[in-house]
């Protein structure tokens, strides 16, 4: 296989990076989910308004 | 007996601080099926573009010499579906800034919001990716006077910009009209860089689209299709966890305090009933 070293660069790069940014995201959302309630972690539950700046 | 055992263990267990029982992460069962069935594609993608797909060899007509990209060309199947990720990404980042500004829309903020930073990975993978596959086939890492590769990375700066402008300080709605008037940028930056290999096709060492000019065909052109199916596969699964991510972010801003106060507050009472804070019956002598 020619390039065997570019290969490996380019698809090393996406696959690292998409997994880095995967997993930070799902343990953030862990950490902050623990300070939420089940009722309103969701927005298809939560009874929040859908208006910025509306309480 | 065993369960008494069991049971007399979980009760002298002490009441450490911790995640509340019931709190939900991003997963359901929908990213679940969603993340099986991309880590299946992902496998048939590597298969499919290091296998059968093969590298670019040409026969040049007069010389006879074997002519082409060679393996490098498989960089294809990562550069092209993270380029429209990323135009897809800012697109749908534009639709929820227009929804911004006419419905002041919360949910569509959010949506905007997680689009762009998805899109914003997508452009630096795009830019990476091409500057590696540029090297052997361009001789250059990167060229300053390609409007195509410049049109990307002000693309780049500009998602970034968006993203910073979104963790400015203000009101909700200060910040969410200023972010979506610059989301709305981003769309027409997206057709610019685009349209930039054929509107100054002199200035680029970019080749034309590939599959608009069916560059490609049989299963080269099957696996840069599948390529392009699987990337936007994973910007939907990325699109849920993250818009999920933000609302919680949200729902804790909003209401984190009045959350914290009502669990201390039934915290203290449970401890005055006799029980800890997880409702199980206190052992005698241990501290509240």
């Amino acid at each position: 296989m020619t390039h065997l070293g570019y290969l490996i660069a380019g698809w090393g790069t996406v696959f690292v990076a998409c997994a880095i940014y995967a997993v930070s995201v799902i343990r953030r959302a862990r950490r902050v989910a623990a300070n939420v309630p089940a009722e309103r972690a969701r927005w298809m539950t939560g009874k929040d308004s859908d208006v910025i700046g509306e309480t | 007996m065993a369960n008494t055992k069991t049971s007399a263990v979980t009760n002298t267990m002490p009441s450490l601080p911790g995640p509340r029982a019931d709190s939900i992460g991003t997963g359901s069962r929908t990213t679940r099926i969603l993340g099986v069935v991309l880590i299946l594609g992902i496998g048939l993608w590597l298969f499919l573009a290091f296998g059968p797909s093969g590298p670019d060899i040409r026969i040049d007509g007069t010389s006879g010499q074997e002519i082409g990209q060679f393996d490098a060309f498989r960089l294809i199947y990562v550069h092209v579906p993270a380029a429209i990720t990323a135009y897809l990404a800012f697109f749908v980042t534009a639709v929820g800034s227009a929804m911004v500004l006419i419905k002041r829309s919360v949910w569509w903020d959010l949506v905007a919001g997680a689009s762009a930073e998805i899109g914003a990975l997508s452009a630096a993978l795009t830019l990476i990716t091409g500057s590696i596959w540029g090297r052997p086939i361009w001789n250059t890492w990167w060229e300053w006077g390609d409007v195509r590769l410049l049109t990307m990375l002000v693309l780049f700066m500009l998602s970034i910009g968006y993203l910073a402008i979104r963790r400015l300080e203000g009101t909700a709605e200060e910040r969410a009209r200023r972010s979506a008037i610059v989301g709305l940028l981003l769309v027409v930056n997206v057709v610019i860089v685009n349209r930039s290999v054929e509107w100054w096709a002199s200035q680029t060492i970019h080749q034309n689209s590939t599959i608009a000019e069916a560059a490609i065909d049989g299963l080269k052109a099957f696996t840069l299709f599948f390529s392009i199916v699987l990337g936007v596969g994973l910007y939907v699964w990325m699109m849920i966890h993250r818009f999920r991510l933000a609302w919680l972010e949200r729902q804790f801003d909003r209401f984190g305090l009045d959350d914290a106060l009502a669990t201390r507050r039934a915290e203290a009472t449970t401890v005055l009933d006799g029980r800890d804070p997880h409702g199980r019956d206190r052992v005698e002598g241990e501290r509240p």
